[in-house]
């Protein structure tokens, strides 16, 4: 007869066992062949020569990894910190709406966080179209002129930015208003007591006590947007993709375009060890956050 | 003097709600246009100037995307590869939260920190050896090699392990009094009184996986094993651009997820806040 200890841990292992073979599997092993291939001149497919550091040192003087990192960060400067003010300004909003009227407003903000990135690229693409878009129609009304915006140089990062932030705002929004309504009403009377005005409300109590919302819908943002992809892709097609490289796309490029798999491996791994160092730093900077209560 | 000062508050208060609802008009109007545009004949989307509602409405763009392009084997793709993934997703992630939350045994500790480890991981940087297993498996253009990396979703884990966290210990004391074992306990109390957030994970799940772009893209070179929103996309028409159609064919490829998002709106929104570590 096994022991209830012994029981326990067999059936502990037969529970635990389909997800810790997938973990494994399709999470694990990838990331240490990632690593492996990264010292050699693989090709996508196949194995190749031990090359050193040679993937990685060539990167240093690579003009489209270059572009590519420009891009990413341009991006996420475009993105992150619009993206959560943004959101923190439709959510005190949304806030002040009772009942099912904030339910229904929430829901058009909401909704285009879940659709596909495809239908949301298509609707943009329609809405920026050079030639019928309604936006070039609304140019002309102002007397503006036209612009090709998703072929031209310096408005297509901003352009997908917006079109980034119009399609996840959602989802920091929902975060927000939850953090919202975490905070007790009765400290919102007590300042109304007290005549505290609107800003000094917003300063001296939401503000702090939305504090910890806040920096996680930033990080997860940060995290996001690194790894942009999907957008820049689909809006450069049949464009400039060299010019809009950013780092996903890079590695895209040189593995699946350029049968090049050791050399995207390094780009993979870099943008690997760059999110890894932001996500550790965020969760020590959330444990500093919860720790000063 | 207060008076004065709360009416002047609830003309300002007026006025930030008047905002936050144009704002959310403007906000949903894409979202009009493309459907609006998606029932118009091509040659008054076409116009030269702005027509807000159209002037014959018509289903045409619906019925050849339907007949006339290969959606209907995209959409057959998309839903076998979105209900495989949850199944499996929610079933091993459910039994793994199980195990971590009421059992004790070697390597817990260690299995917790792989999990939350993993949140770091960014799945785009593993996409070429994702490629080079899937294709070593021979699962190039086959539902199971799209669906193989998107298996993993470590925060349901999560979000199953502390709501199995809150069942009272009673419950389990008195099951395991009446000698039941691990499964039994697992589905006959704790999955029944955790219904409600194992609804809410599927749907999500669901969504998540419907709206892929960068895997089921790789994964698959044939027209006919691409995912909805892969395929409406990636193949067009060799006799230019049709605009509306494109827009009929985004609407039909939107349409299951802003469905269940409207049907099961609190569902829905209560596990995104759950996956981000907040509790609705």
């Amino acid at each position: 007869m096994l022991t209830n200890r012994r029981k326990d841990a067999l059936v502990a292992a037969v529970l635990v066992a389909p997800f810790l073979a997938i973990y494994l599997l399709v999470f694990v092993w990838p990331t240490i062949q990632m690593f492996g291939i990264s010292f050699t001149d693989a090709p996508l497919i196949g194995s190749g020569e031990w090359v050193g550091l040679d993937n990685y040192t060539r990167l240093d003087t690579d003009p489209r990894f270059r572009t590519a990192a420009w891009n990413t960060a341009y991006f996420v400067l475009l993105t992150v910190l619009p993206g959560t003010i943004v959101a923190l300004l439709i959510a005190l909003g949304v806030s002040r709406l009772k009942g099912r009227l904030q339910a229904a407003i929430l829901a058009l903000f909401f909704l285009p966080y879940i659709l596909p990135v495809s239908v949301v690229y298509l609707i943009w693409d329609w809405v920026l179209n050079f030639q019928f878009g309604i936006l070039m129609h609304v140019l002309d009304l102002l007397g503006l002129d036209r612009i090709p915006i998703m072929k031209t140089r310096d408005w297509f990062m901003p352009a997908v930015g917006v079109v980034t932030i119009w399609w996840t705002a959602g989802f920091s929004i929902l975060l927000f208003l939850a953090g919202l309504r975490a905070i007790p009403p009765e400290i919102y009377e007590a300042a109304a007591l007290d005549n505290a005005g609107r800003w000094t409300t917003f300063r001296r109590i939401t503000w702090p006590l939305l504090w910890p919302v806040t920096s996680l819908v930033f990080t997860i943002q940060l995290i996001a947007q690194l790894k942009i992809f999907d957008q820049v892709y689909l809006f450069s097609q049949g464009g400039r993709p060299n010019d809009n490289m950013v780092l996903v796309y890079y590695v895209f490029q040189r593995a699946f375009q350029q049968d090049q798999g050791g050399r995207a491996a390094a780009v993979a791994v870099t943008l690997f060890v760059l999110v890894v160092v932001v996500s550790v730093l965020q969760f020590q900077l959330l444990r500093l956050a919860g720790g000063r209560k | 003097m207060t008076t004065i000062h709360l009416q002047r508050a609830n003309f300002w208060g007026g006025v930030i709600t008047v905002l936050t609802i144009l704002l959310a008009l403007l906000w949903a109007f894409p979202l009009y246009w493309g459907v609006i545009s998606s029932l118009k004949p091509e040659d008054e989307v076409v116009r030269p100037y702005i027509e807000l509602w159209p002037e014959t409405l018509t289903f045409s763009h619906y019925t050849t995307a339907i007949y006339d392009t290969q959606i209907v084997t995209w959409y057959i793709n998309s839903i076998a590869v979105a209900v495989g993934v949850t199944v499996i997703t929610i079933a091993t992630s459910m039994l793994c939260g199980y195990a971590l939350s009421q059992l004790k045994f070697p390597g817990r500790k260690a299995l917790w920190w792989l999990i939350l480890a993993s949140f770091m991981v960014p799945t785009q940087a593993l996409i070429i050896n994702h490629f080079v297993l899937t294709s070593q498996l021979g699962l190039i253009n086959t539902w199971a090699g799209i669906m193989l990396p998107q298996l993993i979703h470590p925060v349901i884990i999560i979000v199953y392990k502390q709501f199995f966290d809150q069942v009272p210990k009673d419950f389990r004391e008195a099951a395991v009094m009446d000698n039941a074992g691990e499964f039994r306990i697992l589905f006959k109390v704790y999955l029944p009184m955790n219904w409600g957030v194992t609804t809410a994970l599927s749907i999500v799940t669901f969504i998540w996986t419907w709206n892929a772009f960068l895997w089921p893209f790789l994964s698959v070179t044939k027209t006919e094993m691409m995912t909805v929103p892969v395929g409406i996309t990636q193949v067009n028409d060799a006799f230019g651009v049709y605009y509306a159609r494109q827009l009929a064919a985004a609407v039909l490829a939107g349409l299951p997820v802003a469905v269940a998002y409207l049907l099961f709106q609190r569902k829905v929104t209560e596990a995104i806040t759950l996956s981000a570590g907040i509790k609705g």
